[in-house]
């Protein structure tokens, strides 16, 4: 029986983590604007979404020094 | 990891325990039970002689110490002077820990309440110390005091995995997968670390510079062996693992600035900039599906959880604030500056 935080059986996910990134998980293909693949160093990253990173595209957790902003 | 000194009867006598044979210890063993009956100590987590000796009564379940017999690991009679002292240090970080309000045991709610736990602070800390104003030498000491914890990084944390299961077992797994190199020897974080010491000019060999290392810092690795070596304490566990994860990012960019700044290079600064971005991540995972996972099976584990993340803040601090203040006072961090340095 699925529990809580189960999450569908999809390849891949895409997680909204309030007030922080978002996390890809799984077979989700990442490509800038034109169309080239992003390189992934680990299964599962998080992609900023403050604008605040200075290793964008990814979270470097500088979401946490910016006004917070639902959802 | 080669024997250490002694810092008091207790430490002596663990040593002298570890060194002998299990099967004509009655001596040694005899004079740790005196050393350890009704020891008491003023302040069990900055006690060099009692952190010292709980450190290498955990190590035995790691990779233990040179020349002492593997049967020590597990035998009871080592066991029960453990449980002696971690009594003591158990009963001092349950005076000192403060929980917050407890939230419902419901993931995002836990999560939200471990977030505000971490919040970063400004004012001075360790990692604003190494980016600003840090020497050389002293990010060397910087180095010598993590590699304790780090050279064996994640370790403690995978005694969880057998006790959980579902959702906050995938998430651990998810987490120490990656701190284990995602399949990649060489990006294992206890790798890039001594790669990170050897490049330092610093000796990567486990406890190379466990003399010169101090109880806070000892009393922050032996906390986690402590939560990960007892069943009862996997929420602290799991809580603690949320913390670290969560108070990672922003500090290891501060120190990959100072690194830089002072022109260690990039097999240095490599481990750090690792942690910016692997751990932006693990706090997530460690947060929501760890530790609010976990909470939403185990309601009853929620103040576990809180009380282990607010352990891993108050050690951690300890060790760090011992540092920044010495560096303060330009005095070595360490306990004897002619070590290793
Ligand atoms: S979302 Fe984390 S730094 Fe932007
Ligand atoms: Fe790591
Ligand atoms: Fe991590």
């Amino acid at each position: 029986m699925p529990e809580a935080g189960w999450r569908g059986d999809g390849p891949g996910e895409i997680i909204v983590c309030p007030n922080g990134p978002l996390l890809v998980r799984g077979d989700v293909d990442l490509v800038d604007a034109d169309g080239a693949p992003v390189e992934r160093r680990r299964a599962t990253v998080a992609v900023c979404r403050c604008g605040a990173s200075a290793i964008k595209p990814w979270c470097d957790g500088s979401h946490k020094l910016m006004p917070r902003d639902e959802p | 990891m080669r024997a250490p000194g002694s810092r008091g009867a207790v430490s002596a006598a663990v040593i002298d325990v570890l060194l002998a044979d299990p099967d004509a210890a009655d001596g040694p063993l005899e004079r740790l039970r005196e050393a350890t009956d009704g020891r008491a100590a003023a302040d069990a987590l900055l006690d060099e002689d009692l952190q010292l000796a709980l450190f290498l009564l955990y190590e035995q379940h790691y990779t233990g110490m040179d020349a002492a017999s593997e049967r020590w690991e597990w035998d009871s009679r080592l066991i029960a002077a453990r449980r002696t002292l971690e009594r003591l240090h158990e009963s001092e970080l349950t005076a000192r820990v403060t929980i917050p309000g407890t939230p419902e045991a419901e993931a995002s709610a836990v999560a939200e309440t471990l977030f505000a736990l971490t919040t970063p602070t400004p004012g001075p800390s360790l990692a604003r110390a190494v980016a600003a104003d840090a020497t050389a030498d002293q990010l060397r000491e910087f180095l010598i005091l993590r590699s304790i914890y780090t050279l064996k990084e994640a370790d403690p944390h995978s005694w969880g995995i057998p006790r959980l299961r579902g959702r906050p077992k995938a998430a651990l797994v998810e987490v120490q997968s990656d701190e284990y190199g995602g399949g990649r020897p060489e990006r294992v974080h206890a790798t890039m670390f001594a790669r990170a010491m050897r490049a330092a000019g610093l000796d990567d060999a486990y406890g190379a510079y466990l003399d010169a290392v101090p109880a806070a810092t000892l009393a922050s690795m032996n906390t986690m062996s402590m939560f990960g070596l007892h069943r009862r304490w996997i929420g602290a566990l799991c809580g603690h693992l949320a913390a670290f994860e969560m108070t990672s990012s922003l500090p290891s960019r501060m120190v990959a600035k100072g690194v830089r700044r002072l022109g260690f290079g990039d097999e240095v600064a490599a481990y750090f900039d690792e942690h910016v971005e692997a751990d932006a991540v693990h706090e997530q995972v460690a947060a929501r599906d760890l530790a609010g996972g976990l909470a939403e099976q185990q309601p009853e584990l929620v103040e576990d959880i809180l009380f282990g993340a607010a352990a891993c803040l108050l050690v951690d601090g300890l060790a760090a604030e011992h540092a920044r203040l010495a560096w303060a006072e330009d005095r070595s961090a360490l306990r004897d500056a002619t070590v290793g340095v």
